[in-house]
């Protein structure tokens, strides 16, 4: 089909040559504007993706901090061979320790075996 | 042995009495005289730092092509592969001269695909990713094609020499030598040399149609910051707009295919070592063989015509209507967004990336010192070359 009434490598009339060029500056913006509508739609996939890999995270961080918030108190770490909290009242420790000692000597148990509650010195 | 007929072979052999001899009877002032056009283009190349890296190419392509005697291009060897005289690329190279191989690469687009492909590897189309809506700055810009193709055409041209000659105010050199080498080989020079030559003096042709179409007001916006683009969209957007274009325009799958190519091996990742090649040894490679071969089809009894002084007039006009459709479109987006974009973004929409939109910078700044509008403009910069390759496969697939 002859889209031309010049042929190739003639002169276009004036009219047609503006029509051309009309409409050559009309593709360029129909081409651009449906690139631009792909482009745009792309990009809020990806807006919408990276919102919802944001939000995700979020809670996932979120969860983590309300669950190290709910969850007890961690015991305190104790020494090897520590048998439990004790509590001296008026004794010195190195008594408490003799005293400690003796009590396991005559029960016949190693030391931390048993467990001390509290040592207080009856007046 | 007779040593003055020997003598007399090699002053009869040599250029300097075919430049004497045949002055006027062969026009070799014609020859004389684009030699000395050479020497200026090589001065505005090596001096002047104008496009040096192709410039300096093409002044010397041309400098060789007018050598008598020398024969490194026969113009009527592709006048008759145009005429299709059954001459065939072997026989190009089996009879022509060094410049005529180099051509072959122009004449069946080699170079400027490879060229696009450079161009891909080297542009972050991220800020046109972040502002989608930059893209129809690029076709606003495009305006100075068409205005000039029909200029052309009320000027006498053919169809098929002003549609090369509007594609000039594309800004985009590839763009331009890709569709004339098509369309109209015999201008080739003239515009290659009028589109680079232009390309270089955008820091001086744009700025005067930039105030006088925009207020000292509208040159102070202050744009936003736009999205951050990530990985994965910058390498799915060449593989989309490769597809979407090339199916729209099939013409237009050479350059668009090369371009996006180059962009793809830039953003996988993956592939850093061809994008290094790309961007670096086969770009300049590629360079030294476009511009060396488009060099030499400026013969003198092709160049030297009132058509080039046409041509040359028209690439100006093309350029600054190009520019003024891109203020237009900035404005337009102005008053749109209630003043939120500078217009003078429009103005980089002319392809020729980077220059465009540092010139749009520097007009920014020059109104508010603190605005950078740099990366704003880089968006309409880069939707440009998609544009003015968008007109070309317009035009190819009318003309060609």
């Amino acid at each position: 089909m002859t889209i031309l009434t010049a042929g190739l490598g003639e002169h276009l009339p004036v009219g047609e040559a503006a029509v051309l060029a009309l409409l050559g500056y009309a593709v360029v913006f129909f081409g651009i504007v449906l690139l631009m509508a792909v482009v745009m739609t792309m990009g809020r996939v990806f807006i919408a993706r990276d919102k919802k890999a944001a939000a995700i995270k979020e809670a996932a961080h979120a969860a983590a901090q309300a669950a190290a918030a709910a969850a007890p108190a961690a015991p305190k770490p104790v020494a090897p061979g520590t048998a439990g909290e004790l509590k001296l009242h008026d004794v010195e420790p190195r008594t408490a320790a003799m005293l400690m000692a003796i009590v396991a000597d005559k029960m016949g148990k190693p030391l931390n075996e048993l467990r001390f509650i509290s040592i207080k010195e009856v007046k | 042995m007779n040593i003055g007929q020997i003598l007399l072979n090699l002053w009869e052999s040599s250029g300097f009495a075919a430049l004497i001899t045949g002055f006027v009877s062969q026009n070799s002032w014609q020859n004389l005289l684009m030699i000395i056009i050479a020497c200026g283009l090589l001065y505005l190349a090596i001096v002047k730092k104008f496009e040096p890296l192709l410039l300096t190419g093409i002044a010397f392509g041309c400098l060789l092509t007018n050598l008598p005697g020398a024969g490194l291009y026969n113009q009527p060897l592709w006048d008759a592969y145009v005429a299709g005289e059954h001459i065939t690329f072997t026989e190009i190279i089996h009879d022509g001269g060094l410049l005529d191989i180099f051509y072959i690469g122009v004449k069946s687009s080699l170079y400027p695909c490879l060229i696009f492909m450079g161009v891909g590897a080297m542009t972050d189309f991220g800020p046109l990713l972040s502002n989608p809506k930059s893209l129809l700055l690029g076709a606003a810009a495009q305006m100075g094609v068409f205005v000039a193709f029909f200029g052309a055409s009320l000027m006498g041209f053919t169809g098929n020499e002003a549609a090369s000659i509007g594609i000039i105010g594309g800004a985009d050199g590839p763009t331009a030598i890709f569709l004339t080498s098509q369309l109209a080989p015999h201008l080739l020079g003239a515009i290659a040399v009028a589109a680079y030559s232009y390309m270089a003096l955008i820091p001086l042709i744009q700025p005067p149609i930039m105030r006088l179409m925009t207020t000292p007001e509208q040159r102070k916006i202050k744009m936003v910051q736009t999205r951050t683009v990530s990985k994965t969209e910058k390498i799915i957007f060449p593989i989309v707009v490769t597809i979407f274009v090339a199916l729209l325009l099939p013409d237009t799958a050479p350059l668009i295919g090369c371009l996006m190519l180059g962009n793809l091996f830039k953003e996988t990742g993956v592939t850093d070592r061809l994008s290094d090649t790309v961007q670096n040894a086969l770009m300049n490679i590629v360079t030294i063989l476009l511009s060396t071969a488009v060099g030499a089809t400026m013969v003198g009894s092709r160049f030297l015509t009132w058509e080039t002084l046409k041509i040359v007039f028209l690439g100006v006009f093309a350029f600054a209507l190009s520019t003024a459709g891109g203020l237009l479109g900035g404005l337009v987006m102005c008053k749109v967004t209630k003043g939120k974009v500078n217009p003078l973004i429009g103005s980089a929409g002319v392809s020729a990336v980077p220059m465009a939109a540092r010139v749009a910078n520097v007009e920014g700044q020059k109104a508010n010192p603190s605005n950078f509008l740099l990366m704003h403009a880089m968006g309409p910069n880069v939707a440009g070359v998609i544009g003015s390759a968008i007109a070309a496969g317009f035009l190819l697939s009318v003309f060609g």
